[in-house]
Protein backbone atom coordinates (compact mmCIF):
# COMPACT_ATOMS: atom_id res chain seq x y z
CA UNK A 1 0.00 0.00 0.00
CA UNK A 2 1.17 3.23 -0.30
CA UNK A 3 1.67 5.98 1.73
CA UNK A 4 0.04 9.10 2.29
CA UNK A 5 1.58 11.72 4.07
CA UNK A 6 -0.04 15.39 4.74
CA UNK A 7 2.16 19.39 4.87
CA UNK A 8 2.14 20.23 8.71
CA UNK A 9 0.45 23.21 7.64
CA UNK A 10 -2.48 21.65 6.91
CA UNK A 11 -3.19 19.60 10.42
CA UNK A 12 -4.08 22.92 11.87
CA UNK A 13 -7.51 23.23 9.75
CA UNK A 14 -8.07 19.67 9.68
CA UNK A 15 -5.97 16.49 11.27
CA UNK A 16 -4.61 14.26 8.95
CA UNK A 17 -2.29 11.61 10.16
CA UNK A 18 -0.04 9.81 7.83
CA UNK A 19 -1.80 7.34 5.81
CA UNK A 20 -1.77 3.78 3.77
CA UNK A 21 -4.51 3.25 0.78
CA UNK A 22 -4.26 1.17 -2.26
CA UNK A 23 -4.21 2.77 -5.81
CA UNK A 24 -3.03 3.21 -9.42
CA UNK A 25 -2.94 6.56 -9.50
CA UNK A 26 -2.77 9.65 -7.10
CA UNK A 27 -6.47 10.25 -7.36
CA UNK A 28 -7.11 6.55 -6.25
CA UNK A 29 -5.11 7.24 -3.08
CA UNK A 30 -6.59 10.45 -2.21
CA UNK A 31 -10.04 8.87 -2.60
CA UNK A 32 -9.32 6.34 -0.43
CA UNK A 33 -8.06 9.13 1.91
CA UNK A 34 -11.23 11.17 1.44
CA UNK A 35 -13.52 8.41 2.03
CA UNK A 36 -12.06 8.19 5.85
CA UNK A 37 -12.16 12.04 5.90
CA UNK A 38 -14.08 13.61 4.14
CA UNK A 39 -13.88 17.25 4.60
CA UNK A 40 -10.52 16.73 3.63
CA UNK A 41 -11.19 16.97 0.40
CA UNK A 42 -11.98 20.52 -0.40
CA UNK A 43 -8.86 21.61 1.58
CA UNK A 44 -6.86 19.84 -0.99
CA UNK A 45 -9.18 20.00 -4.21
CA UNK A 46 -10.89 22.52 -5.79
CA UNK A 47 -14.91 22.25 -6.96
CA UNK A 48 -13.90 20.73 -9.97
CA UNK A 49 -11.74 17.95 -8.40
CA UNK A 50 -8.85 19.36 -9.59
CA UNK A 51 -5.22 20.65 -7.42
CA UNK A 52 -5.93 23.49 -5.63
CA UNK A 53 -3.68 25.91 -7.33
CA UNK A 54 -0.99 26.75 -4.64
CA UNK A 55 -1.52 22.72 -3.34
CA UNK A 56 1.49 20.55 -4.88
CA UNK A 57 1.93 16.75 -4.64
CA UNK A 58 5.01 14.54 -4.60
CA UNK A 59 5.19 10.73 -5.76
CA UNK A 60 8.36 9.61 -4.42
CA UNK A 61 9.95 12.48 -4.70
CA UNK A 62 8.65 13.65 -8.51
CA UNK A 63 6.30 16.67 -8.47
CA UNK A 64 3.35 15.17 -10.44
CA UNK A 65 2.47 16.55 -14.02
CA UNK A 66 -1.38 15.95 -14.17
CA UNK A 67 -2.97 18.24 -11.62
CA UNK A 68 -6.42 18.41 -12.69
CA UNK A 69 -7.14 14.38 -13.31
CA UNK A 70 -4.26 13.01 -11.51
CA UNK A 71 -3.62 10.19 -13.29
CA UNK A 72 0.32 10.19 -12.19
CA UNK A 73 0.89 6.51 -11.34
CA UNK A 74 1.32 5.14 -7.96
CA UNK A 75 2.91 1.82 -6.71
CA UNK A 76 2.92 -0.09 -3.91
CA UNK A 77 5.79 0.96 -2.31
CA UNK A 78 5.24 4.56 -3.16
CA UNK A 79 5.19 7.38 -1.29
CA UNK A 80 2.46 10.52 -2.11
CA UNK A 81 3.36 13.71 -0.05
CA UNK A 82 0.84 16.57 -0.40
CA UNK A 83 2.18 20.04 -0.05
CA UNK A 84 1.36 23.46 -0.15
CA UNK A 85 3.65 26.50 -1.84
CA UNK A 86 4.86 28.68 0.83
CA UNK A 87 3.36 32.01 -0.39
CA UNK A 88 1.59 34.42 0.86
CA UNK A 89 1.20 36.68 4.61
CA UNK B 1 -30.48 48.99 18.37
CA UNK B 2 -27.47 46.97 18.40
CA UNK B 3 -24.51 47.18 20.98
CA UNK B 4 -22.36 44.11 18.96
CA UNK B 5 -20.78 44.59 15.99
CA UNK B 6 -18.57 41.92 14.10
CA UNK B 7 -15.68 42.75 11.93
CA UNK B 8 -14.16 40.43 9.41
CA UNK B 9 -10.33 41.20 8.84
CA UNK B 10 -6.76 40.03 6.99
CA UNK B 11 -6.14 38.46 10.22
CA UNK B 12 -9.19 37.05 12.31
CA UNK B 13 -13.23 38.00 12.91
CA UNK B 14 -12.93 40.47 16.06
CA UNK B 15 -16.16 41.51 18.13
CA UNK B 16 -16.50 44.69 19.01
CA UNK B 17 -19.33 45.46 21.98
CA UNK B 18 -20.20 48.88 23.24
CA UNK B 19 -19.67 48.91 27.35
CA UNK B 20 -20.63 51.29 29.82
CA UNK B 21 -17.82 54.37 28.70
CA UNK B 22 -16.95 52.82 25.66
CA UNK B 23 -16.84 50.58 22.56
CA UNK B 24 -14.62 47.32 23.01
CA UNK B 25 -12.70 44.58 21.48
CA UNK B 26 -14.65 41.67 23.62
CA UNK B 27 -13.68 38.58 21.01
CA UNK B 28 -11.34 37.68 18.64
CA UNK B 29 -12.07 34.62 16.64
CA UNK B 30 -9.75 33.06 14.00
CA UNK B 31 -7.05 34.68 15.00
CA UNK B 32 -4.28 35.08 12.30
CA UNK B 33 -6.60 33.98 9.44
CA UNK B 34 -8.40 35.88 6.87
CA UNK B 35 -11.89 36.51 7.20
CA UNK B 36 -13.65 37.91 4.34
CA UNK B 37 -17.34 38.35 5.49
CA UNK B 38 -19.51 37.24 8.39
CA UNK B 39 -23.26 37.62 9.38
CA UNK B 40 -25.64 37.22 12.76
CA UNK B 41 -28.77 35.98 11.45
CA UNK B 42 -31.00 37.46 13.61
CA UNK B 43 -34.11 35.21 12.99
CA UNK B 44 -31.81 32.95 14.92
CA UNK B 45 -28.83 34.26 15.96
CA UNK B 46 -26.32 32.05 14.26
CA UNK B 47 -23.32 33.61 13.18
CA UNK B 48 -21.61 32.51 9.93
CA UNK B 49 -17.72 33.88 8.81
CA UNK B 50 -16.21 33.29 5.65
CA UNK B 51 -12.32 32.14 5.62
CA UNK B 52 -10.22 31.98 2.64
CA UNK B 53 -7.56 30.05 4.00
CA UNK B 54 -6.02 30.60 0.82
CA UNK B 55 -3.67 27.13 -0.24
CA UNK B 56 -6.75 25.31 1.46
CA UNK B 57 -9.38 27.25 0.27
CA UNK B 58 -12.54 29.21 0.66
CA UNK B 59 -13.60 27.97 4.02
CA UNK B 60 -17.70 28.98 6.11
CA UNK B 61 -18.25 28.12 9.63
CA UNK B 62 -21.01 29.03 11.75
CA UNK B 63 -21.76 29.33 15.35
CA UNK B 64 -25.17 29.02 17.27
CA UNK B 65 -23.49 29.74 20.33
CA UNK B 66 -21.62 26.45 21.40
CA UNK B 67 -18.61 27.71 19.41
CA UNK B 68 -17.74 27.42 16.04
CA UNK B 69 -18.08 24.47 13.43
CA UNK B 70 -16.86 24.14 10.07
CA UNK B 71 -20.02 23.92 7.57
CA UNK B 72 -20.53 23.54 3.86
CA UNK B 73 -18.85 25.93 1.54
CA UNK B 74 -20.51 27.10 -1.74
CA UNK B 75 -19.05 24.46 -4.38
CA UNK B 76 -19.48 25.38 -8.54
CA UNK B 77 -20.65 22.08 -10.42
CA UNK B 78 -18.31 20.33 -12.67
CA UNK B 79 -18.01 22.23 -15.85
CA UNK B 80 -18.82 20.40 -18.82
CA UNK B 81 -16.27 17.83 -20.41
CA UNK B 82 -14.19 19.87 -22.86
CA UNK B 83 -15.68 23.11 -22.01
CA UNK B 84 -13.47 26.06 -21.92
CA UNK B 85 -14.49 29.38 -20.13
CA UNK B 86 -12.07 32.46 -20.39
CA UNK B 87 -12.50 35.84 -18.80
CA UNK B 88 -12.28 38.85 -21.39
CA UNK B 89 -8.31 38.50 -20.97
CA UNK B 90 -8.12 35.28 -22.31
CA UNK B 91 -7.93 34.01 -19.12
CA UNK B 92 -9.86 30.59 -17.92
CA UNK B 93 -12.06 30.96 -15.41
CA UNK B 94 -11.73 28.38 -13.29
CA UNK B 95 -15.45 27.02 -11.62
CA UNK B 96 -14.48 26.86 -8.72
CA UNK B 97 -15.23 29.23 -5.06
CA UNK B 98 -12.51 31.68 -4.94
CA UNK B 99 -13.62 33.90 -2.55
CA UNK B 100 -17.50 34.38 -0.19
CA UNK B 101 -18.08 37.81 -0.95
CA UNK B 102 -21.80 38.58 0.48
CA UNK B 103 -23.26 36.23 2.63
CA UNK B 104 -27.65 37.67 3.52
CA UNK B 105 -29.95 35.76 5.28
CA UNK B 106 -33.23 35.31 3.47
CA UNK B 107 -36.66 36.70 4.19
CA UNK B 108 -38.50 36.24 7.77
CA UNK B 109 -40.83 33.77 6.44
CA UNK B 110 -37.55 31.71 5.18
CA UNK B 111 -36.31 30.10 8.36
CA UNK B 112 -32.90 28.79 7.35
CA UNK B 113 -32.86 30.48 4.19
CA UNK B 114 -29.11 32.40 3.61
CA UNK B 115 -28.14 33.22 0.56
CA UNK B 116 -24.25 33.56 -0.48
CA UNK B 117 -22.64 35.66 -3.24
CA UNK B 118 -18.98 34.44 -4.67
CA UNK B 119 -16.24 35.02 -7.05
CA UNK B 120 -16.20 34.48 -9.80
CA UNK B 121 -19.94 35.37 -10.11
CA UNK B 122 -21.95 31.92 -8.74
CA UNK B 123 -24.97 32.77 -6.57
CA UNK B 124 -26.31 30.15 -3.94
CA UNK B 125 -28.70 29.45 -1.64
CA UNK B 126 -28.65 27.27 1.60
CA UNK B 127 -32.15 26.07 2.83
CA UNK B 128 -30.42 24.78 5.75
CA UNK B 129 -28.28 27.43 7.81
CA UNK B 130 -25.31 26.41 5.74
CA UNK B 131 -25.49 22.58 5.79
CA UNK B 132 -25.81 22.50 1.89
CA UNK B 133 -25.79 24.88 -0.67
CA UNK B 134 -27.36 24.96 -4.21
CA UNK B 135 -26.00 27.17 -6.74
CA UNK B 136 -28.66 29.39 -8.85
CA UNK B 137 -28.20 27.90 -12.15
CA UNK B 138 -30.45 30.16 -13.22
CA UNK B 139 -28.07 32.68 -13.58
CA UNK B 140 -24.92 31.34 -13.61
CA UNK B 141 -26.32 30.02 -16.89
CA UNK B 142 -27.36 33.01 -18.10
CA UNK B 143 -26.11 34.20 -21.57
CA UNK B 144 -25.43 37.55 -20.40
CA UNK B 145 -23.52 36.24 -17.36
CA UNK B 146 -20.25 35.86 -19.48
CA UNK B 147 -20.01 39.07 -19.97
CA UNK B 148 -19.16 39.69 -16.18
CA UNK B 149 -15.76 41.58 -15.58
CA UNK B 150 -13.01 41.27 -13.20
CA UNK B 151 -13.51 44.77 -11.72
CA UNK B 152 -11.64 45.57 -7.99
CA UNK B 153 -10.78 41.74 -7.96
CA UNK B 154 -9.11 39.18 -11.11
CA UNK B 155 -12.91 37.91 -11.65
CA UNK B 156 -16.34 39.17 -11.49
CA UNK B 157 -18.63 38.48 -8.11
CA UNK B 158 -21.43 38.77 -6.44
CA UNK B 159 -20.86 41.47 -3.56
CA UNK B 160 -24.64 42.89 -2.60
CA UNK B 161 -27.86 40.84 -2.23
CA UNK B 162 -30.57 42.58 -0.97
CA UNK B 163 -34.05 40.66 -0.13
CA UNK B 164 -37.73 42.78 -0.18
CA UNK B 165 -38.70 42.81 3.24
CA UNK B 166 -42.14 42.39 1.76
CA UNK B 167 -41.62 39.53 -0.38
CA UNK B 168 -39.24 37.00 0.23
CA UNK B 169 -39.03 35.92 -3.58
CA UNK B 170 -37.93 39.33 -4.68
CA UNK B 171 -34.26 39.60 -4.58
CA UNK B 172 -31.72 41.74 -6.07
CA UNK B 173 -28.22 40.97 -6.67
CA UNK B 174 -24.80 43.40 -7.51
CA UNK B 175 -21.95 42.33 -9.59
CA UNK B 176 -18.54 44.03 -9.88
CA UNK B 177 -18.61 44.32 -12.78
CA UNK B 178 -22.01 42.82 -13.87
CA UNK B 179 -24.91 45.50 -12.95
CA UNK B 180 -27.58 44.48 -11.25
CA UNK B 181 -29.89 41.69 -11.07
CA UNK B 182 -33.50 41.29 -9.77
CA UNK B 183 -35.43 38.28 -9.33
CA UNK B 184 -38.82 38.01 -8.28
CA UNK B 185 -39.89 34.20 -8.20
CA UNK B 186 -36.56 33.18 -6.40
CA UNK B 187 -33.92 32.89 -8.20
CA UNK B 188 -35.89 30.99 -10.88
CA UNK B 189 -35.60 33.83 -13.68
CA UNK B 190 -33.29 36.89 -13.58
CA UNK B 191 -33.44 40.15 -15.76
CA UNK B 192 -30.73 42.72 -15.64
CA UNK B 193 -31.71 46.49 -14.14
CA UNK B 194 -30.22 49.61 -13.98
CA UNK B 195 -30.23 52.00 -16.52
CA UNK B 196 -29.35 55.10 -16.17
CA UNK B 197 -25.91 54.27 -14.29
CA UNK B 198 -22.81 55.46 -16.51
CA UNK B 199 -19.06 54.29 -16.64
CA UNK B 200 -17.47 56.69 -17.77
CA UNK B 201 -14.23 55.09 -18.03
CA UNK B 202 -15.53 52.17 -20.46
CA UNK B 203 -15.22 52.25 -24.54
CA UNK B 204 -18.44 54.82 -26.17
CA UNK B 205 -20.91 51.77 -26.54
CA UNK B 206 -20.77 49.76 -23.40
CA UNK B 207 -20.38 53.41 -21.05
CA UNK B 208 -24.52 53.09 -20.22
CA UNK B 209 -24.62 49.21 -21.14
CA UNK B 210 -26.17 48.28 -17.55
CA UNK B 211 -24.38 45.06 -17.86
CA UNK B 212 -20.96 47.00 -17.82
CA UNK B 213 -21.60 48.89 -14.98
CA UNK B 214 -18.92 48.54 -11.80
CA UNK B 215 -21.40 48.69 -8.77
CA UNK B 216 -19.25 48.75 -5.89
CA UNK B 217 -22.52 48.31 -3.65
CA UNK B 218 -26.26 48.34 -4.12
CA UNK B 219 -28.16 49.80 -0.31
CA UNK B 220 -31.82 49.36 -0.14
CA UNK B 221 -34.44 51.19 2.55
CA UNK B 222 -36.38 49.00 4.08
CA UNK B 223 -39.13 50.62 4.61
CA UNK B 224 -39.38 52.55 0.99
CA UNK B 225 -37.83 49.49 -0.81
CA UNK B 226 -38.97 51.04 -4.46
CA UNK B 227 -35.11 53.50 -2.76
CA UNK B 228 -32.18 52.61 -3.69
CA UNK B 229 -28.01 53.87 -3.31
CA UNK B 230 -25.44 52.57 -5.62
CA UNK B 231 -22.27 53.53 -4.42
CA UNK B 232 -20.07 52.95 -8.52
CA UNK B 233 -16.89 52.74 -9.68
CA UNK B 234 -18.05 56.35 -11.22
CA UNK B 235 -19.93 58.17 -8.59
CA UNK B 236 -23.02 58.05 -6.60
CA UNK B 237 -26.39 57.06 -7.91
CA UNK B 238 -30.30 56.50 -6.56
CA UNK B 239 -33.23 54.80 -8.22
CA UNK B 240 -36.80 55.45 -7.15
CA UNK B 241 -38.11 52.26 -8.76
CA UNK B 242 -36.33 49.45 -7.32
CA UNK B 243 -33.14 49.76 -9.30
CA UNK B 244 -35.27 49.76 -12.90
CA UNK B 245 -33.59 53.08 -13.13
CA UNK B 246 -31.10 54.93 -11.96
CA UNK B 247 -29.99 59.19 -11.35
CA UNK B 248 -26.26 60.33 -11.29
CA UNK B 249 -25.24 62.46 -8.26
CA UNK B 250 -22.97 64.93 -8.67
CA UNK B 251 -21.05 67.76 -7.66
CA UNK B 252 -20.55 66.22 -4.23
CA UNK B 253 -17.43 67.35 -2.36
CA UNK B 254 -15.09 66.07 -1.34
CA UNK B 255 -15.55 62.98 -3.86
CA UNK B 256 -18.33 60.94 -5.22
CA UNK B 257 -15.79 57.97 -5.50
CA UNK B 258 -15.99 55.12 -2.67
CA UNK B 259 -16.75 51.61 -1.97
CA UNK B 260 -19.39 51.59 0.65
CA UNK B 261 -23.10 52.85 1.26
CA UNK B 262 -25.84 52.38 3.35
CA UNK B 263 -29.36 54.06 3.88
CA UNK B 264 -31.48 54.96 6.72
CA UNK B 265 -33.85 51.79 7.18
CA UNK B 266 -36.29 53.71 7.31
CA UNK B 267 -35.64 56.98 5.89
CA UNK B 268 -34.78 56.33 2.15
CA UNK B 269 -33.53 60.23 1.59
CA UNK B 270 -30.93 59.48 4.14
CA UNK B 271 -27.78 57.36 3.11
CA UNK B 272 -23.89 57.67 4.04
CA UNK B 273 -20.88 57.16 2.32
CA UNK B 274 -16.87 57.22 2.85
CA UNK B 275 -15.33 59.07 0.33
CA UNK B 276 -11.92 58.32 -1.45
CA UNK B 277 -9.95 60.40 -4.16
CA UNK B 278 -10.98 58.53 -7.49
CA UNK B 279 -10.07 56.13 -8.68
CA UNK B 280 -6.41 55.43 -9.48
CA UNK B 281 -5.23 56.69 -6.43
CA UNK B 282 -8.06 56.05 -3.37
CA UNK B 283 -7.09 58.00 -0.64
CA UNK B 284 -9.06 60.32 1.91
CA UNK B 285 -8.40 63.51 -0.33
CA UNK B 286 -5.92 65.57 1.40
CA UNK B 287 -5.31 62.85 4.17
CA UNK B 288 -8.75 64.27 5.35
CA UNK B 289 -11.03 60.77 6.91
CA UNK B 290 -14.94 62.02 6.41
CA UNK B 291 -18.15 60.33 6.13
CA UNK B 292 -20.47 62.60 3.78
CA UNK B 293 -24.23 62.01 4.37
CA UNK B 294 -27.47 63.45 2.68
CA UNK B 295 -30.75 63.67 4.24
CA UNK B 296 -32.75 64.78 1.06
CA UNK B 297 -32.24 62.05 -1.57
CA UNK B 298 -28.73 63.57 -2.93
CA UNK B 299 -29.79 67.06 -3.10
CA UNK B 300 -26.99 68.17 -0.83
CA UNK B 301 -24.63 66.76 1.77
CA UNK B 302 -23.10 66.98 4.70
CA UNK B 303 -18.99 66.29 5.14
CA UNK B 304 -18.82 64.93 8.81
CA UNK B 305 -15.50 64.87 10.41
CA UNK B 306 -15.78 65.12 13.99
CA UNK B 307 -13.83 62.34 16.21
CA UNK B 308 -12.20 61.55 12.69
CA UNK B 309 -8.76 62.14 11.73
CA UNK B 310 -8.30 65.41 9.73
CA UNK B 311 -4.27 64.77 9.10
CA UNK B 312 -2.35 62.10 6.97
CA UNK B 313 -4.97 59.57 7.47
CA UNK B 314 -5.21 57.13 4.12
CA UNK B 315 -7.79 55.32 5.47
CA UNK B 316 -9.65 53.02 2.75
CA UNK B 317 -13.00 51.89 3.39
CA UNK B 318 -14.29 48.48 1.62
CA UNK B 319 -17.56 47.93 0.18
CA UNK B 320 -18.71 45.74 3.49
CA UNK B 321 -16.75 47.55 6.17
CA UNK B 322 -19.60 50.57 6.93
CA UNK B 323 -22.54 49.42 8.52
CA UNK B 324 -25.66 51.13 10.09
CA UNK B 325 -27.66 49.41 12.44
CA UNK B 326 -31.73 48.46 12.27
CA UNK B 327 -32.28 51.69 14.51
CA UNK B 328 -30.82 53.62 12.03
CA UNK B 329 -28.58 55.62 14.47
CA UNK B 330 -25.42 53.90 14.57
CA UNK B 331 -22.81 53.50 12.13
CA UNK B 332 -19.39 52.13 12.45
CA UNK B 333 -16.98 51.44 9.92
CA UNK B 334 -13.44 50.04 9.66
CA UNK B 335 -10.34 50.77 7.10
CA UNK B 336 -7.69 48.79 5.13
CA UNK B 337 -5.07 50.58 7.84
CA UNK B 338 -6.74 49.31 10.37
CA UNK B 339 -8.71 52.12 12.36
CA UNK B 340 -12.23 51.30 13.36
CA UNK B 341 -14.64 54.38 14.26
CA UNK B 342 -18.23 53.93 16.01
CA UNK B 343 -20.99 57.11 15.96
CA UNK B 344 -24.05 56.50 17.68
CA UNK B 345 -25.92 60.15 16.28
CA UNK B 346 -26.06 58.71 12.85
CA UNK B 347 -22.36 60.43 11.66
CA UNK B 348 -22.49 63.39 13.74
CA UNK B 349 -19.60 62.52 15.84
CA UNK B 350 -17.25 59.37 16.17
CA UNK B 351 -15.33 57.47 18.53
CA UNK B 352 -12.45 55.71 17.55
CA UNK B 353 -12.31 52.20 19.04
CA UNK B 354 -8.69 51.33 17.49
CA UNK B 355 -6.52 51.92 14.95
CA UNK B 356 -4.67 49.15 15.34
CA UNK B 357 -6.78 46.06 13.69
CA UNK B 358 -6.20 44.42 10.72
CA UNK B 359 -7.00 45.77 7.07
CA UNK B 360 -11.19 45.24 7.53
CA UNK B 361 -13.17 43.52 4.98
CA UNK B 362 -16.22 43.66 6.49
CA UNK B 363 -18.91 45.53 9.46
CA UNK B 364 -21.79 43.87 10.78
CA UNK B 365 -24.28 45.10 13.41
CA UNK B 366 -24.95 41.35 15.38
Amino acid sequence: MAKIVFTPNIQRHIALPQAEASGRTVRDVLEAVFADHPQARGYVLDDQSALRKHMTIFVDGQIIHDRTRLTDAVSESSTVYVFQALSGG
Amino acid sequence: MSDTLLVSTRKGLFTVARKAKQWEITAVDFLGDNVTIALTDRRDGARYAALDHGHFGVKLHRSTGNGWEEIAVPAYPPKPEGYEEHDMWGRPINWSTTRVWALEAGGADEPGVIWCGTLPGGLFRSNNRGQSWDMIRSLWDHPKRKQWMGGGADLPGIHSIRVDPRNSKRVWIAVSTGGIWFTEDGGASWSLRGEGMRAEYAPPEQTHDPIAQDVHCLAQCRAATQRMWVQHHNGIFVSSNEGESFTEITGVEPSTFGFAVVVHPREPDTAWFVPEIKDEKRIPREGKLVVTRTRNGGKSFEVLTKGLPQSHAYDVVYRHALALDEGGERLAFGSTTGGFWVSEDQGDSWACVTHTLPPVYAVHFA
